[in-house]
């Protein structure tokens, strides 16, 4: 056991597990943040992402080490601070992209990095951030016009 | 006494301080008998819809479907609020609870036989009581594309319906004025000539006291207002921000977390378990042998599932372990072999045997399918909690009333102190409705005085699956002169359901269908448009080998055969139409067509194949489909979206595989889905006929896996006969 401390979504949060902890479970099972699911545990289907120091990471495969003095944001933390949707939830919601909904924690904070680093992806910039994130009820042609929407928003 | 109308039955009354309530009673015929069976001694299943008007005017459907991503809430409260001319900003939905009389029909028949006011049963549910605790729905299965098919037509419009004509009964009696000079718009009753305008809520306690009408008179399509509308789903916002609650996101009081391993070799027992490693590990609470599965409870879930990779469990020996992959398609075709001309029959029409004898020439083909799992991206989870003789469970069901049930059976605690909480399903697709997993999580958290969240890995959710059966069909056409079939012989393994997913929508004189069916070990669960998903597969592949053999297109063909059927005639039409049928394509490319009725709804697709690069990638899929009549046109579009990327999923890359009677594949690196990068662009035009009404969630998966199969023949003149599609060039499909 160690002291691990880092901010998520802005709040100072400190935990007291084995460093080896993947990140998804200190977040879900610790700090109750259940919007980062788990999909596969291995990093392959991208459900539990979340930023770390606004990168995108798969929280499954994430040491709780990792987050030392790290600034962590979960879907929990996407809205702006007076409650208002983000403009990527914004078009979520425009273009009905969820079905299930169980995989779009995940996808949507792949699609805010993605237009945080390229404001006007294009089709193979979506593609390379966005092939990560598996989504089973197939909602990928709205995501796609979703991350489109929220570019030029 | 009440009695059941060609519509079902109608009841109304005033509960919980002037609210009105009105219920309809509808039955069901079900698709999955042994299901239904579970639930009733009739085989007849009851469905119970509610509605409420509350005396701030805003009204509450209460409908018992899950959602899984189908936008059911919204649909079921569009046609209520349609018909019931209600403000649709003011209409909200709740599950109802999974309570027998929901669903049940003896309970359900002692409600019909009673009065026509609002049962006891219901109050509760209706004045919010119950919701609180049991936030769950009850009944039914959620499956087999019926929402709005049945519940929707049968239960919901006429809820609404009959709603308001009580409502203007009452207006018209309140205000002394023909009923005929009232109009209702956004839940409002306005009679224009004095210039009066009063919220339905001011007459609900008048109308309670009518009796409800037997047969309330239903808009038609040129009334509508809600239905038919593309109105936003309920469920998307929480969806979008993290609020959604899924199973696996259900926190209690002193919880704890359970990870498991099933038998490798599905049906194997415990002999002995070595947990000498992991019950010493950190968090570690009790290592549990079931008999049928491990399972070791902890802390945390990842030091659950850590603890449970470091136990050597044996299992027992059932001698499906000597089975590989090979001997699963030999079982198949033994039992074929053996049944010769002499399977189960499905259909019969004319003479087969004559008509291929003096055929002018006869084609043959077999086709096969592998396994597949479902792979719901929230993998298999169920939190149980139980008390001295009181159980609750939560987890997302697509048949929560029949797991009640089950657990009751199995623990000997009543039915009524069992309670189970259904939440928002990650994806259901079939797998949710098996009462596997919730009775699993019963049998660990029986061990404990607190709660206990069962999680299983991605690899348990592959490995201990229910499957697509793999199969095999063989077809035996006789041809005229033209190349025309005038006989049809199939031969198939595996029936399950629904019954006619083998059936052909060609006008064929000469028809025999039958099957053989081989039991083993790797067991069967309905996967997204069941035996449709093969038999579309079989039948519009082979079917084009037949156009290919009269020199036609297949498109051209399949019009000669379904010219007797204008629904289907239309969706071709409209799927060839919008993919430019006909025209070049660029080198490597290819188009392929196929048709497929199922669930009520007539879905024909056509893909763009490219075969340049190491797998055939699909370019654009073009979809034409009829469901009689849209409810909700994105919803439903959406719907065949998904279901055109899952069948996809599955007939490029889906293939479970047996070795030493043990599922191989584990997790995402070895049962790869379509991912964003391979996700084809797809266009889908709804050809509203107006016939019955057909579902929507199951519809677009049959038809893509054919139109892919021919599209890649149209490009490279290899006819591929079975599955993974993503390996053709290899040669090993």
């Amino acid at each position: 056991m160690a002291e691990t401390k880092f901010t998520v979504n802005g709040e100072a949060r400190s935990v007291d597990m084995d460093p080896t902890t993947p990140l998804l479970w200190v977040l879900r099972e610790q700090l109750k943040l259940t919007g980062t699911k788990f999909g596969c545990g291995i990093a392959q289907c991208g459900a539990c992402t979340i930023h770390l120091d606004g990168i995108p990471v798969r929280s499954c495969s994430t040491p709780l080490a990792a987050a030392e003095g790290a600034a962590l944001t979960t879907i929990e933390g996407v809205a702006a601070e007076d409650g208002s949707r983000h403009p990527v939830q914004d078009a979520w919601v425009e273009h009905q992209v969820p079905q299930c909904g169980y995989c779009q924690s995940g996808q949507i904070m792949s699609a805010v990095a993605l237009l945080r680093d390229t404001p006007n992806p294009t089709d193979a910039d979506i593609d390379a951030a966005m092939s990560g994130n598996i989504c089973r009820c197939g909602a990928y042609g709205r995501i796609r016009q979703a991350i489109k929407t929220a570019a030029s928003a | 006494m009440g009695k059941w109308t060609r519509r079902g039955f109608i009841a109304a009354g005033l509960v919980g301080g002037g609210v009105l309530a009105v219920g309809v009673g509808i039955r069901e015929g079900h698709r999955a008998p042994k299901l239904a069976a579970m639930m009733t001694e009739e085989g007849e299943t009851l469905v119970n819809v509610w509605v409420k008007l509350a005396p701030d005017n805003t009204i509450t459907a209460i409908v018992p479907h899950s959602e899984m991503g189908q936008g059911v809430f919204t649909s079921m409260a569009q046609m209520l609020a349609d018909e019931m001319d209600a403000d649709w900003q003011t209409v909200s939905f709740e599950q109802a609870p999974a309570h027998e009389a929901y669903a049940n029909y003896p309970l359900g028949r002692d409600y019909i036989l009673g009065d026509t006011k609002v049962p006891g049963f219901v109050q509760d549910t209706l004045n919010g009581g119950f919701l609180r605790i049991a936030q769950s729905m009850g009944l039914q299965i959620t499956g087999g594309s019926t929402a709005v098919r049945f519940t929707g037509m049968g239960g919901m419009r006429i809820a609404g319906a009959a709603a308001r004509e009580m409502i203007v009964k009452a207006a018209a009696k309140t205000w002394d004025v023909p009923a005929r000079e009232l109009r209702t718009e956004n839940s409002y009753v306005h009679h224009d000539a004095s210039g009066q305008s009063v919220p339905y809520a001011s007459f609900a306690e008048r109308a309670a006291t009518y009796k409800p009408p037997t047969q309330p008179k239903l808009k038609t399509p040129d009334q509508y207002t809600l239905m038919g509308t593309s109105v936003p789903r309920f469920d998307i916002p929480a969806k979008t921000d993290g609020t959604a609650e899924f199973g696996i996101d259900v926190d209690l009081p002193g919880m704890k977390y359970a990870a498991v391993i099933g038998p490798p070799v599905l049906g194997a027992e415990t002999v002995s378990i070595d947990d000498t490693y992991a019950r010493d590990m950190p968090g570690v609470i009790k290592v549990m042998d079931q008999g049928h599965f491990v399972a070791v409870v902890a802390e945390g879930f990842w030091l659950a599932e850590n603890a449970v990779r470091q136990l050597d469990v044996t299992w027992s020996q059932t001698g499906a372990e000597k089975l590989n992959q090979a001997d699963v398609f030999n079982l198949l075709r033994t039992a074929m072999d053996e049944v010769g001309d002499k399977g189960e029959e499905d259909i019969a029409v004319g003479n087969v045997r004559r008509a291929t004898e003096s055929a002018a020439r006869v084609y043959e083909a077999e086709y096969s399918v592998p396994f597949l799992a479902h792979a719901a991206m929230e993998p298999i989870n169920a939190t149980a909690w139980v008390r001295e003789d009181k159980i609750d469970l939560w987890s997302g069901l697509q048949n929560p009333l029949a797991v009640r049930d089950e657990i009751a059976g199995a623990t000997g605690v009543k039915k009524a102190n069992v309670t189970v909480h259904n939440v928002f399903l990650g994806g259901g697709f079939g797998r949710r409705s098996n009462p596997d997993y919730p009775l699993m999580a019963v049998e660990i958290a029986k061990a404990f005085d607190h709660p206990v969240k069962m999680i299983w890995s991605r690899e348990q959710d592959t490995q201990q699956d229910w499957y697509r059966p793999a199969s095999v069909s063989r077809f035996k056409a006789g041809l005229d002169e033209t190349g025309m079939p005038v006989s049809w012989d199939n031969l198939f393994t595996q029936k399950h359901d629904p019954p006619e997913a083998s059936h052909i929508p060609y006008k064929i004189d000469n028809q025999l269908i039958h099957y053989a069916h081989v039991d083993h070990h790797v067991r069967f669960g309905p996967w997204r448009s069941v035996d449709h998903t093969q038999h579309g597969f079989f039948i519009e592949s082979f079917i084009d080998e037949l156009a290919d053999q009269a020199g036609m297109d297949g498109y051209a063909y399949r019009r000669k055969l379904v010219d007797h059927a204008p629904r289907y005639l239309t969706v071709l039409d409209a799927a060839a139409k919008a993919a430019g049928w006909g025209r070049d394509v660029p080198e490597g490319h290819g188009l392929g067509i196929a048709l497929v009725d199922s669930f009520g709804t007539v879905v024909a697709q056509v893909v763009e194949v490219d075969v340049t690069g190491p797998e055939p990638k699909v370019v654009h899929v073009w979809c034409a489909a009829d469901p009689g009549y849209a409810m909700n046109p994105d919803g439903f579009i959406a719907q065949i979206e998904s279901g055109i990327i899952y069948g996809l999923t599955a007939a490029l890359y889906g293939d479970i595989t047996i070795e030493d009677g043990a599922v191989v594949q584990s997790n995402f690196h070895d049962y790869p889905m379509l991912r964003m990068n391979e996700a084809p662009d797809i266009s889908v035009e709804i050809t509203n006929s107006g016939a019955k009404v057909g579902g929507g969630g199951e519809p677009g998966t049959p038809p893509i896996a054919p139109a892919l199969a021919n599209a890649v023949f149209a490009a490279t003149g290899i006819r591929v006969r079975s599955q993974p599609i993503a390996n053709f060039k290899q040669g090993l499909t």
